[in-house]
């Protein structure tokens, strides 16, 4: 047969219509999309039955109730817990990136131990053991007090057996990580005589005004103060914002006022001037419930009148003549301080001023202001025995020379670790145990401060994830993380009434880990003695059901317990009333801003850093799904974007988008400038929490810990890190 | 098309409430396995099915604002169902339920011609360029009642679907057919600490959602509140999700007339 053109196209045309009318095209097409879609690597999660388990969360000290899903075994989903007093059913970012922790790379598996630079994973027994034999060494030589205990806490069972523990063996070195706590503490004791917390009705304030705390942005527990917020600003309430930058909660202010960073303090007493001297105050509270009022209108006087506090912060002397007039003359006003999420706990007489506003409007102890917060008193173990090793040890001097001759009102300062560490010949610390907390990520001048840990001999760090403090410890004796362990969370941030959480294992622990407060049972019997007999619980299970008592069954049910018929406590000053004056007080040197430590000339720009919900910036790192939540205008690639108005960015010829150098007196960083009208000319903002050398690949890398370019700036009086910010140089890269 | 019984599942969000917190993003990928990568900075690639724009005034210190837009999929009905994304998919991978008026995504279905990522209006749907990859053990997390998606589809928020078809479940053997409004909630609304997403029937005059976006249904849905607005009205896309905001520079900008400075 001759292939001619018309048999050729007729084949060709009828094949194609003879296949197209065949289900082989579409077979086929069907078949490359399933084959495509079905890799083995694509995990499908297993079915079975769903439960819920009410927990709280400790991922920062907020204190909500979260109800834990699980699917047999496994934890899928964290939400807030419905009805809980603090958050009502909903989460933050953080808690509801809770599974990541219990999942996540970030993990440390079991007991290790560093030999010649490389981890070593070792037996729970050997790793007891081996810190024992250390301390009992130490105990010999006589210097039980050279071993010194970080955290973040120093309330509940944990923390309590942790210092029960250090008493025993002889050392008043139990330190608890800084934060805006240690201010208000320290103010509610010097003005009102209590030992308590600072509690905030911001439920039922008309009018608050804020110096700088990030409302929004996770000071006290973030739920709790979003939802109060929102709830008093949709009933006509109105919030006022003093910050030198649009921080979101300046964003969703009433008003922002922008003011020079540092001059917070300032404006407070520019605020009590006016106050005083047109008789705004409540007379009423003020002649009944305070004390000292001469000595506050002279703490207060001319050096603080509209003219001159203008100069200082820049706000407008009318401005805070009508601010002072708008405070005083709301129905129930607050103010509040304590910068971005309360991290640090700044100047205290910068509290104190602030403190000294609410007592001026009567906003202290009475619905809708600061709420003195008695400190639990739950945990009433019998007083342990202690030998003569015991004794004198307890008798040295705090290593940070916190209730010293110094700094006599102040409690805690590991800010001041660095400092002694590095101005004795041999360490005074001879073993740093570490849990939940990471001082080698959150003290400021972050080099500095990993020098003085690593003349450190021993640092044993109980830290459940690979932290920096953790990475660069001798040993690690993990806890579970909070999804695998029992715990008491007296308190929760900001909340004005007692509250006790009950944190409890909702899986099996996952690795070889093992509660800290177990670990501090074993130690204390391996290290015999009167140590050992201080300690009669058989585990922390027990010892924390026997401490709960009665409280325990209703933990088990609720999950918490509040005590909703709360009172404050009366005022224990001498006078029995709120003291603006008193011979402590008095004491302490008057307020002064703190400059921005460097030298101005090499560097013209000031930077500050600031705080987001989306990054954690304490001990705790971020996990995966926050770093994937970061706005690009804060991280692009490895490369963290600092904020820079747009004014300045001109003067410096730089450009949108650029790549820049960074100086501070400290060091020295590669960022990419993100122009930002919402930033002060002559700021240089950079967000807190990027910068891990540790944790997991996810946050590992990415930007720069701002910490690491920050200087540290000692509150006199109280030794409490007062650093806001640090001068600081942008060129071009 | 509206039947007395069908139901129009939707969302108010309050920007003046929303704090730009995240806590929407993350509940929801919790809530819906939504994988991640070590570089998620790139956000044209960065799946996330709730994503939260930041929106400026344009003005020079001090005067600068700030608002936050929280954007799930918007669930167009369009003309009687004919969302963008819904007319355009040739593997019927997505679909108009009028039955609650959730526009549904089913990853099997989809073979990534990505037709409708172009058609929709509001970037709300994301491809798969990379197999999702957990670190070892973290697959453990996952929910199954949420398909884990595989590379080469395309992938958007459903208004937790799974979510619904549970409570009805719960609610067929209680003996019931219908649910109450604190039965199916998203878990963005569940999350949100701010108090800032409200959802449920927008054809309930019931529930809080109807109450406060008073939809007009003479005109497709527009909302009768004054305060309240849905992002590029004028494309008549017919979404349902609406926003509320007392500032008037937000709601012009959620319908795109702010001009570039």
């Amino acid at each position: 047969m001759k292939i001619d053109r018309r048999s050729f196209l007729s084949f060709v045309i009828g094949g194609a219509a003879g296949t197209a009318l065949t289900p082989l095209p579409w077979k086929l097409t069907d078949d490359i999309s399933i084959w495509t879609q079905n890799w083995p690597w694509t995990p499908v999660p297993p079915k079975g039955e769903i439960t819920y388990v009410s927990s709280t969360c400790t991922l920062c000290p907020g204190g909500c109730g979260i109800s834990v899903r699980k699917v047999e075994d496994r934890v899928v989903k964290i939400e807030g817990l419905k009805g809980h007093p603090v958050n009502d059913g909903s989460v933050c970012i953080l808690g509801a990136a809770g599974t990541q922790f219990l999942y996540g790379p970030m993990r440390v598996t079991g007991p290790m131990k560093k030999v010649n630079g490389a981890w070593q994973e070792i037996s729970w027994k050997q790793a007891v053991e081996e810190v024992a034999v250390k301390l009992t060494e130490l105990r010999g030589k006589g210097q039980p007090q050279s071993l010194a205990w970080v955290s973040d806490t120093d309330r509940g069972t944990t923390a309590e057996l942790c210092k029960r523990f250090l008493t025993v063996y002889g050392s008043p070195n139990f330190v608890r990580a800084a934060s805006i706590q240690d201010a208000y503490e320290t103010a509610l004791y010097l003005t009102q005589g209590n030992r308590a917390m600072a509690g905030f009705d911001l439920a039922r304030a008309t009018y608050v005004l804020s110096f700088g705390s990030g409302l929004l942005e996770g000071w006290g527990s973030a739920p709790f103060i979003f939802k109060t917020k929102n709830r008093m600003q949709k009933s006509g309430g109105k919030v006022d914002q003093i910050e030198s930058r649009l921080s979101k909660t300046a964003a969703k202010a009433d008003r922002w006022i922008p003011l020079a960073p540092g001059t917070e303090g300032a404006l407070a007493l520019g605020l009590v001037h006016v106050i005083l001297k047109e008789g705004l105050y409540r007379k009423e509270f003020v002649g009944e419930h305070c004390a000292g009022l001469e000595g506050l209108k002279k703490a207060a006087g001319a050096a603080y009148a509209p003219e001159a506090v203008a100069k200082t912060t820049g706000v407008e002397a009318n401005t805070i003549v009508e601010l002072a007039r708008t405070f005083a003359g709301a129905a129930k006003p607050l103010a509040v301080n304590g910068r971005g999420k309360g991290q640090l706990p700044g100047s205290l007489q910068e509290t104190l001023a602030v403190h000294y506003l609410n007592a001026l409007v009567g906003a202290v102890n009475q619905p809708g202001g600061v709420v003195a917060v008695p400190e639990p008193d739950y945990i009433d173990w019998p007083e342990p025995e202690m030998d003569a090793v015991a004794s004198k040890g307890m008798q040295q001097p705090r290593l940070d020379g916190a209730g010293g001759k110094s700094f006599p009102q102040t409690r805690y300062l590991a800010n001041r670790l660095p400092e002694v560490i590095h101005a004795a010949a041999t360490s005074p610390v001879q073993v740093l145990f570490v849990s939940s907390s990471n001082p080698a990520y959150t003290l400021l001048d972050t080099q500095n401060a990993e020098k003085a840990l690593q003349k450190i001999p021993l640092i044993v760090s109980f830290s459940p994830f690979m932290d920096e403090t953790a990475a660069m410890a001798h040993y690690i004796l993990p806890n579970h993380t909070y999804l695998e362990r029992f715990e008491d969370v007296p308190a929760a941030a900001g909340f004005p009434k007692p509250i006790l959480g009950l944190t409890r294992p909702v899986v099996a622990p996952l690795f070889d880990t093992k509660h800290t407060g177990d670990v501090v049972l074993e130690l204390a019997k391996a290290l015999g003695g009167t140590v050992a007999a201080a300690f009669a619980w058989e585990s922390f299970a027990a010892c924390l059901q026997e401490t709960l008592g009665s409280m325990w069954q209703t933990l088990k049910k609720d999950g918490y317990w509040v005590d909703t018929a709360f009172a404050p406590p009366a005022f224990e000053t001498a006078s029995h009333k709120f003291e603006f004056t008193n011979a402590e007080i008095g004491k302490l040197p008057a307020y002064t801003p703190f400059r921005a430590p460097g030298d101005a000339q090499s560097f013209p720009l000031t930077l500050v850093p600031f705080d987001s919900m989306r990054l954690t910036g304490g001990w705790v790192g971020s996990p995966p799904f926050l770093v994937k939540a970061v706005e690009d205008t804060i991280l692009k690639k490895d490369l963290v974007l600092v904020e820079v108005n747009p004014a300045t960015a001109r003067e410096l010829g730089i450009a949108d988008g650029a790549t820049a150098l960074l100086s501070t007196p400290t060091g020295s960083a590669i960022v990419k400038v993100n122009l930002w009208e919402g930033i002060m000319p002559g700021l240089i903002g950079m967000v807190r929490g990027l910068g891990h050398t540790a944790w997991d690949r996810f946050l590992a890398g990415k930007g720069v810990n701002v910490n690491r370019l920050m200087k540290p700036v000692e509150d006199p009086g109280t030794g409490f890190e007062a650093a806001w910010g640090v001068r600081a140089k942008l060129t071009k890269a | 098309m509206d039947q007395p019984n069908f139901k129009k599942f939707g969302m108010v969000i309050d920007l003046d409430k929303c704090t730009g917190c995240g806590a929407c993003m993350v509940a929801c990928m919790a809530e819906n396995n939504v994988a991640f990568r070590e570089d998620e900075t790139d956000k044209m690639l960065s799946i996330s099915w709730m994503r939260i724009y930041r929106l400026t005034n344009g003005k020079a210190f001090p005067n600068s604002e700030e608002c936050f837009l929280p954007r799930p999929c918007q669930q167009c009905e369009g003309h009687h169902g004919h969302s963008p994304c819904v007319s355009v998919c040739p593997a019927t991978a997505t679909d108009y339920d009028m039955k609650t008026g959730i526009v549904s995504q089913i990853p099997t279905r989809c073979f990534g011609c990505r037709y409708c990522m172009a058609s929709c209006p509001y970037h709300v749907r994301q491809f798969n360029w990379w197999d999702p990859v957990w670190p070892e053990g973290m697959e453990r997390s996952l929910n199954p009642n949420v398909s884990v998606r595989m590379r080469g589809i395309v992938e958007k928020c459903c208004f937790c679907f799974h979510r619904y078809q549970a409570a009805m479940d719960q609610a067929y053997v209680e003996g019931r057919r219908d649910l109450e409004e604190h039965e199916y909630q998203t878990a963005c609304t569940q999350a949100c600490p701010a108090g800032a997403i409200v959802f449920g029937d927008l054809n309930n005059p019931g529930h809080t959602v109807h109450q406060l976006a008073q939809p007009d249904p003479d005109r497709e849905g527009r909302p009768r509140n004054p305060k309240a607005f849905r992002l590029l009205e004028r494309l008549g896309t017919n979404p349902k999700v609406y926003y509320l905001t007392g500032r008037d520079w937000v709601r012009k900008a959620g319908d795109n007339e702010v001009k570039k400075s």
